[in-house]
Parts: C-alpha cells; structure tokens; sequence
C-alpha cells in the first residue's frame, strides 16, 4: 500500500511538471546530427562550456570511428541522421480509466502482479488527486538529503554540483571508448547522479522510480555513481513492465566509481519492446556501456541483471579492479526469444594485487531467439594472486534458436587462480513429458525448469527485483514451447 | 477403472499394439510379460498420452471417461502415474520443490487448498524413509546425478506422494539390487489398498514373487497371447517366450 502511495504521488508531481508550468518549448529539432544540433542540446540545457566542449570534443572523435561490425548481431543499419536528439519533454493526452487502456497490455500488468494504481501511472491514466501537499519524493528526498546523499538527475547535477560531475565524468567510459558511447557522449539527454559521501550506508534502495521524469527514460542516457571512501549503495534500474518508445535506438553509458571500502550494486531488469513476435520489427535496440571503477583498495562493484526485452541487446557491464583487494561481480540472466538478438557479457580487468572477480551468466533461447556469451577477463602482469570464477550456461528452448560462447580469457601474471565453467542444454521433450506425466502443464513446467536455471542470478537481486524477475520470465516465456 | 478395446498403436509409421483388450478392476495388480520389443513400453505411454505414440484404433476409457482425448497432465490429474523405466533428470530443479509442484497441481485439481513448505517437508520426511532415502535426496535436483537404484526409488516416492489411484510401473525392478527391490516392494506393498490399481512391466518375475499379482499378461508382437495368474510366470521362467510363441 505505501508504495501505491509513492507512485500515486509521483504521478501528482509529474502532473505539475508538465501541466502547470508555462514555459515548457513544445518544439522538437529536426531529424539529423551535426555540430549546431549538439550546441543546441546544451544551450536547452543552460549547460557550462566545459561541458558544450566535452560533448564537441565526443562529436569529433565519433566522426572518426567506425560503427563495430564483430557483434554476433544482425540489424538493419541505423540512419544516425534520421534521428531526431532533442525533444523536449511531451504532455500526453490523459487516459480517463484503465478500460480505455489495450487489454491485452493490461493483462501482461496483471501477470506481472503490477499494483492497480501503478498500471494506472504505466498506462498514463488520470489519477485521482486527493492527496497530502508533501509529495512522497520530496520526503525520500529529505530522508536522503539528511545523509547527504545527493540523488538527482543528471542535468541537476550539473548545475547544482558541477564539480563531482566535471570531476569523474568520461573517467571510466572515456569519449573514444567505442563508437556508441562516443554517440552518447555527444548527444546524451538525461540519466541518474548518485553521490554517497564517505562512510554513508545509503538507507534505501534508489530506485529510477523517484528520479523526476523517471516514466519517460530518455535515448542517450548518461548516468554517474558516485561512493566515496566506506561507503555503500543499492541501485534499481528499470522496471519489468514493458516499455515502448518511439526512439529505436538506445545509446546509454553507466559509470560507476567506488573508492576504498566502498560498495555499489547496480541492478537492472530490462523489459524494452522487443519488437513484434512475428517479425521481428520495431523492437528497441539497445547498445549500453556499463563500467565501473574500483578505484581503491577493498572496494566492491556487483552488476546484477535480467534482460528480457528490446529486439537487440549489446552490453558488457564490466569492472575495472584496480584498488588492492577489490571485488567485481557480475550475475545475469539474459532471455532471447521470438526474434531476439542479444550479445552480452561482461569485462574483467584485474590490475590490482589480491583481486577477485565473479561471474555468472545465464542465457535463455527460445524461438528464433539467438544469445552470445562475450566475456572478457584480463589479468594484468602485476595483479599478484588474482581470483576469477566464471560460470556461463546457456539453455534452448525449441529446436530455432541459438546459443554462443565466447569467453577471452588474457592471464599475464603467473599466480593467478581461473576457473571456467561452462554448459549448454536443453529442455527435453522427455523432461517436459516428465513434468506433464506429474500433473504439471507445459508451462508450468518450463518455468520451474527456468527458474531453476536462473536461480543463483535471481537469489542476488534485491528481493522486491526478485520476485518480478521470476513473474516477468514467466511472461516472456509464454508459447516459447508448443 | 480402466478398459483398453482393441487398441492398435504405431511409432514412426510402425505398428507395435496390434489389438490389445485389457480390463483393470480398483485394487487388482496385473503384470505384463514380453521379450524386449514385444510392445510393453509402448503400452504405458499408450495410457499416459506421450506424444509420438499415435492410437490407430481402439478405445480406453478410465473410469468411463475417453483417455485418448485428454493430454498428459489431465490423465495425471485424473489419477495415472506411471515410474518410469528411464527417469529423467531435471537439473536445477529440487526434488522437493519439484513434488510439491505436483501435489499442489493435484490438490488444486481437487478444488483442496495447496499444501505449504513446512507442512509437505513433514510429509516428505515420512515418505522418504519408506523408499529407504537420505533426507538429503529432497534438496537435490531431480534425479541428477542419482544412480540407477536411486532414480527407481524416487519415483516410487513420487507415487507414495500423489498417491494415484492407477500406477503404471514401467521395469521398476530392472537395475535393482535384491535389497533394493526387496524395499520398492514393499513400498508398493504397504501403498496398495482395494481403490488402488497397478500395472506391472517386467522381464523378471522376481518382483512378481513380491508383488503377488493377480494377473499376468504375456505380449508377444503387440498382441496378449495368454493370461493367467503367478503360476504363468512360473513357467515362463522354466521354459521361456518361445514357448508360446508357437
């Protein structure tokens, strides 16, 4: 019930942001990406010249690369000047009730267990508005100011706390990185800034959720994790319910840096249109650059997700381990089904003595679904006694679909410990039989079997990410047998 | 509760049941005799609706309801259980979790209320010493990594668990120690009552002298040549197939 309140609020305060100021530019620049567009960008944005110049800086580096072409990834090539990159934010039309919403998404709701009112929030229905004048994010606010954590929008951010940002940003996903976060950089919307000073254990789990504007995510999402020395931080991102946008390509960077002693979980559960079932078409492409930096020795980074949407997934949430002693993490459960593309994985880069690093990686294909495992782990010469454990396994459902494995492994310094698990396997007619022999239907049984494949992924998220997890694999998973 | 007319059934286009006829009463135990090949195996995924196993003609009927028109699960629900000659294992799917999903479907399909953790652990652990299983079996996943003798000894538990009112026991005692039989005979013993059916697969007539049956079936090329009682199996035993296959 509380956080039916929440999301009631939220809406309310998003209400007064779009409908009771005046000046809000209804215009939207033409499609096309050059110089001028980008200073456009920042002067909507009120931004400081540092910044005009970093973005210009990007620009120029992203005309002089090449858009990667090793992915296992089959696409159509994107017009980068058929994009159009600012439009400012819009005032949709309000839906009166949810029997005006298509049933068909509000059975996908129900079967996410999504709470009434928030179904209402998702499928932009009017909400009624009786309510206290202290908004519920104002409160989170205070209750998070009064540790002096700062969690804002990345665009507060800089211009409330300029020099965090000037600070760390580009530090560890550089400009030239690779194509699409040299894009990002250049044309970035919004994202999160999260700061957590020293020795603070942040009290709550941040959630996109209380972040202004957090319903309509933007294209190049641009966000920075901040943890000073001790200090801890529990981030969500995403949500199950399924998102539809009328940009198809998502070009986000994540950058995340803990100093000594401090610990970032970042979480994710994916569920971006996936395209239509029978073709294949219109789904989101999604290409994200995920890194974070343990900066400082006993520093701890865990990249936790589950993807089950957009038509093509290519992201590497990844850990650079350069404090003595730090730990990186990275647990995934990625779903590829109907025409689903995902190349996914992650990058280990141990630097530091002591290190250790974990990764678990479960794929799912169905359908004609196809899934790559691409991981990376490198240990660097004086990395003295560095730890790495990776487990990749990959189940296919149906007889269409595809899974691949590409793990690198890069080992220079001689006292190093790797272990590498791998397995690939099916779901048996002869296990479905099985199952069915037992009283259980298809799938019913599909989702134990599943379920039990992903569990030791969903046993790290945090438990309210859990439970939806399993319900949205549940969904994503229906008429992949038969 | 179960009449089989005339079945005829075929796998990949090969006919294997060439009209089999076959009556179980509540609380009979009959056992099906037959070289390898003879169709036995066939017959129980006949009953239990295994896709690929297509009805040519003939009926059954399960307490007067159509067999062949329901899918696998509904025939599970209606009260079939069949141990299977191969278990299969399911990997990262615990055993415990796995039965309760079973009873809580059979539950459900009874319009009863779903059994929770803590009261269908009791139950387990009772059940499990019946089959003469560590407890330990019911946290692992199914049938993974468990030998020949285990994997036989779980699907009784399975059967001890549902407690269907038709078991189809597909060469339970093939692969089984005299210990291990001894145990799953008596599990099934113990487990039998006037309501409750079988239907034995065997080779051997060891398990018979257990089980005491009372019928006895010999197919020979997909057809019941004879029946009789124990003392069939008896002479099977002295003179072997060939002798009725004349």
């Amino acid at each position: 019930m509380k956080k039916d309140q929440n999301i009631i609020d939220l809406a309310i305060s998003q209400e007064y942001e779009y409908g009771f100021t005046t000046d809000i530019e209804q215009e939207t620049i033409p499609p096309g990406l050059s110089e001028d567009v980008i200073r456009i960008i920042s002067s909507k944005k009120n931004e400081p010249d540092w910044l005009l110049n970093w973005r210009l800086n990007a620009y120029k580096q992203w005309l002089k690369m090449d858009e990667p072409d090793w992915s296992k990834l089959n696409y159509t090539t994107i017009d980068f000047q058929a994009i159009s990159y600012y439009a400012a934010p819009k005032q949709k039309e309000k839906l009166k009730s949810l029997d005006e919403v298509d049933p068909e998404l509000l059975d996908t709701y129900n079967k996410l267990g999504i709470p009434l009112e928030e179904q209402k929030l998702l499928a932009n229905v009017a909400v009624d508005a009786v309510f206290d004048s202290v908004s519920v994010t104002t409160t989170f606010k205070e209750e998070l100011a009064k540790h002096g954590v700062i969690f804002c929008s990345f665009s507060e951010a800089v211009q409330n706390h300029p020099d965090i940002v000037k600070k760390y940003l580009g530090s560890v996903v550089p400009t030239t990185d690779n194509y699409f976060a040299a894009l990002n950089s250049a044309v970035f919307s919004d994202g999160s800034f999260v700061y957590i000073p020293k020795n603070v254990r942040c009290p709550m789990e941040l959630s996109t959720y209380f972040r202004i504007n957090a319903a309509k995510t933007g294209q190049f999402e641009r966000t920075l994790i901040v943890a000073e020395e001790g200090s801890h931080v529990s981030y969500l991102e995403g949500c199950t319910a399924p998102m539809r946008d009328e940009n198809q390509l998502h070009a986000a960077v994540v950058e995340l840096v803990a100093h000594k002693n401090a610990q970032i979980k970042y979480s994710t559960v994916q569920n971006w249109y996936p395209g239509d079932p029978k073709t294949g078409k219109g789904g989101i492409y999604n290409f994200v650059t995920k890194r974070g930096t343990c900066l400082e020795e006993n520093s701890k980074i865990s990249w936790t997700q589950v993807e089950t949407g957009s038509a093509l997934t290519w992201k590497y949430p990844s850990c650079i381990l350069k404090g003595n002693n730090s730990v990186g993490e990275f647990y995934s459960v990625a779903l590829s089904n109907n025409f689903q593309q995902a190349d996914t994985g992650t990058k280990m880069i141990h630097l530091g003595k002591n290190t250790k690093s974990t990764i678990i990686s479960k794929g799912i294909s169905a359908g004609k679904g196809q899934n790559t495992y691409r991981g990376g782990v490198k240990i660097m010469k004086n990395a003295e006694n560095a730890r790495n454990y990776s487990q990749c396994d990959s189940i296919l459902i149906g007889d269409k679909c595809s899974a691949h494995t590409f793990p690198y492994i890069d080992v220079r310094n001689p006292s190093a410990q790797m272990e590498h698990e791998a397995s690939t396997s099916k779901i048996g007619e002869d296990q479905l039989f099985y199952c069915n022999q037992r009283g259980i239907s298809t799938e019913d049984a599909v989702s134990l079997i599943v379920n039990g494949f992903c569990k030791d992924v969903f046993n790290e998220l945090p438990m309210e990410f859990a439970v939806e997890a399993q319900k949205l694999m549940e969904v994503s998973l229906e008429g992949a047998v038969g | 509760m179960l009449i089989i007319k005339n079945i005829h059934a075929s796998v990949d286009g090969k006919e294997i049941l060439k009209g089999i006829d076959l009556s179980v009463n509540p609380g009979e135990l009959h056992a099906i005799m037959g070289r390898n090949g003879s169709g036995k195996s066939t017959l129980a995924n006949i009953i239990t609706g295994r896709d690929n196993f297509i009805v040519t003609k003939g009926s059954i009927t399960y307490n007067g309801i159509n067999l062949l028109d329901m899918a696998t699960e509904d025939r599970a629900l209606a009260g079939i259980f069949m141990s299977f000659q191969y278990p299969v294992a399911i990997p990262g799917v615990n055993n415990a979790y796995f039965l309760r999903a079973a009873l809580n479907a059979k539950l459900k399909h009874h319009g009863k209320s779903e059994v929770n953790a803590a009261d269908f652990m009791r139950l387990m652990r009772e059940k499990v010493k019946s089959v003469n299983l560590d407890e330990s079996y019911l946290s692992r996943a199914v049938n993974d990594g468990f030998s020949g003798g285990e994997k036989k000894r779980n699907e009784i538990l399975q059967m001890l668990t549902l407690e269907p009112e038709l078991s189809i026991l597909d060469e339970t005692d093939s692969g089984l120690d005299i210990d291990a039989l001894k145990t799953i005979a008596e599990g099934i013993n113990n487990f039998r009552n006037k309501n409750r059916s079988f239907l034995t697969i065997t080779h051997y007539q060891r398990l018979l002298q257990y089980m005491h049956p009372d019928y006895i079936h010999v197919l020979i090329d997909g057809k019941i040549v004879k029946s009789g009682d124990i003392e069939l199996a008896n002479q099977l035993e002295k003179k072997g197939y060939s002798w009725l296959e004349s």
